[in-house]
């Protein structure tokens, strides 16, 4: 579904992503992983339009957006959330959603009729998936960090995505919401068929719900494989954890 | 809206409506000012407050309406309905084009740029004395007999106002007026969603070019003149003072903040002629004590003992 080849970008001299490699077919989960500053924000920048590539090609059903702008690419049911908390931050849970699903249903230009009563039901819906129904009325600003991270999510599946791209879904998350929000993850995937790329610290979680991973480090794609493969690699072990000693 | 809200603003209308009746002709003339540069400054707050552009060099767009309008009825003989409808149309198309120059620079480089590109048309209505009357600008221009009176002149100005703001408080309610605060908040997220981010806040610098159009057509028939001054930056400043003051996250702070600037100007210009050190030292005072301004202090201090008997859960 999403084919990256060789894709680099340098910023100031620094190789953030040096022609990487990745590759999800349909319907797959695929964590990327990497030590901190190995490129993984950098990557999803680079699928999504914000960064614009300096070499490499991205192919989303054999079709080339390579270097077009983030909403084109949106538009092609690619959605992503951010490891930074980005959301409207004075406006409420449920406009926040609103946005996202009156911009899928291209009604952002309708100037004269009242939005309070437009795609409340595809809102509501969201919010129901995700369990953020009861706090819809509250300003952005006023919610948990946890929440804030599940809202995230939700903007993203405003969109009516199929393929959807997490930036560390759980960061900063406690155990509880944690827990909540892998088992969103696995519902997504599951019932609603979405694919999904994220990337994830906590290893417990990546192998608990990734069908396959990529490791990166400084920029560079090590490895893609399946959980074992990638728990036996040696070259894994010794660049990411630190020693072949270590066993996960 | 409640029915307090409701009734509240039926009242403030029936006493606007009544000041011609009882104030003399100088104050019917000031409350014709403060409304249309409260129009003035809600049409830059249109971008400001709910768009997040900063729009530093709006009174651009007032002079090119009211100069669009005087030139049309001084030079053009067409019935004055065209003039007034022409004036506001060159404003959005003057909002169009400098849009499209200044919106690929994001934030503050916008607004430099702006007050450069807006300085040049300054310069040129300020010296092109065959057309524009140069600094001189152009006095006694004539108006239809219906809005010739400073009476007439105040109820015409009160029904455009009141017409404008409804029209522009429907845009800031519509999915539009969402997408604008969603930009305004998170253009990259905003990006992300799908969102045109950089064409929404084109359209979002046309309406405002409009409005403020329309404010310049009401300042020729309030004042039957126009001059270069009324494209000045300082001006400009002004109006986002005004938007400041007032409360850029509130609809109506503007319009409060357009009645405490102009009032002070007025009986202030009678003392000293340091009005610009008065403005000076009321900004230092916003930014240090009412950062969200008056109106936007007024609803946190509301909303805050509002929400009090709730337990206060956050």
């Amino acid at each position: 579904m999403l084919e990256v080849t060789s894709i680099s970008k340098t910023f100031a001299g620094f190789k953030a992503v040096n022609s990487a490699n990745l590759t999800v077919r349909k319907g797959e989960i695929v964590a990327v992983i990497g030590p901190n500053g190995a490129g993984k924000t950098t990557l999803f920048n680079l699928i999504t339009g914000i960064v614009k590539p300096d070499s490499g090609r991205v192919l989303f059903k054999n079709e080339d957006i390579t270097g077009l702008q983030p909403h084109e690419i949106s538009r092609k049911r690619i959605s992503r959330s951010f490891q930074v908390v980005n959301v409207f931050q004075r406006l409420t849970v449920f406009e926040n959603v609103q946005i996202s699903v009156l911009s899928r249903e291209r009604m952002t230009w309708n100037i004269f009729t009242p939005s309070a009563g437009l795609a409340v039901k595809e809102t509501d819906t969201i919010l129901e998936s995700v369990g953020l129904l009861d706090k819809k009325n509250r300003t952005t600003a006023l919610l948990s960090h946890g929440d804030r991270k599940v809202l995230e999510i939700a903007m993203a599946l405003g969109g009516d995505p199929e393929f959807l791209i997490l930036d560390e879904p759980t960061a900063g998350m406690a155990a509880e919401e944690t827990s909540r929000c892998i088992e969103l993850i696995k519902m997504l995937s599951r019932t609603m068929g979405l694919t999904i790329l994220f990337c994830e610290h906590d290893m417990e979680i990546v192998f608990g719900i990734a069908s396959r991973i990529m490791v990166m480090v400084r920029g560079c794609t090590v490895i893609q494989g399946s959980c074992d493969e990638v728990r036996c690699n040696e070259a894994v072990q010794d660049a990411y954890l630190g020693g072949s000693d270590v066993c996960l | 809206m409640s029915r307090k809200t409701i009734s509240g603003m039926g009242a403030g209308i029936i006493i606007l409506l009544l000041f011609p009746v009882f104030l003399p002709r100088f104050y019917v003339y000031l409350a014709s000012v403060i409304l249309l540069y409260g129009l003035l400054a809600t049409s830059l707050n249109l971008v400001l407050g709910y768009g997040g552009i900063f729009q530093f060099h709006h009174a651009v767009f007032y002079g090119v309406g009211a100069y669009g309008t005087t030139l049309m009825l001084t030079k053009s003989g067409l019935p004055a309905i065209f003039a007034f409808i022409t004036g506001p149309l060159v404003s959005a198309a003057f909002g169009l084009v400098l849009g499209i120059i200044c919106i690929r620079l994001s934030r503050l480089y916008f607004g430099m740029l702006q007050i450069s590109l807006g300085s040049l048309v300054w310069a040129i209505v300020y010296r092109w004395y065959a057309f524009t009357g140069g600094d001189d600008g152009i006095h006694g221009i004539p108006m239809p007999e219906m809005i010739s009176s400073p009476k007439s002149a105040f109820y015409f100005t009160f029904i455009i106002t009141i017409i404008s703001l409804y029209i522009m408080w429907k845009i800031i309610r519509s999915p539009f007026g969402s997408v604008l605060q969603g930009i305004r908040d998170n253009p990259v997220r905003s990006g992300m969603i799908g969102i045109n981010v950089r064409r929404h806040q084109l359209l979002a610098l046309v309406l405002a070019g409009f409005f403020a159009g329309v404010a310049g057509s009401l300042f020729v028939v309030v004042d039957n003149s126009v001059f270069p001054d009324m494209l000045f930056w300082t001006l400009s400043m002004e109006i986002v003072i005004m938007c400041l003051l007032g409360g850029w996250f509130t609809f109506l702070g503007p319009m409060l903040g357009a009645a405490v600037i102009v009032g002070l100007r007025t009986f202030v210009s009678m003392y000293t002629v340091y009005w610009a050190l008065v403005l000076g030292i009321i900004m230092v005072l916003v930014i240090f004590f009412l950062p969200s301004g008056i109106l936007g202090y007024a609803v946190e201090k509301f909303e805050r003992g509002f929400r009090k008997p709730e337990g206060g859960e956050q």
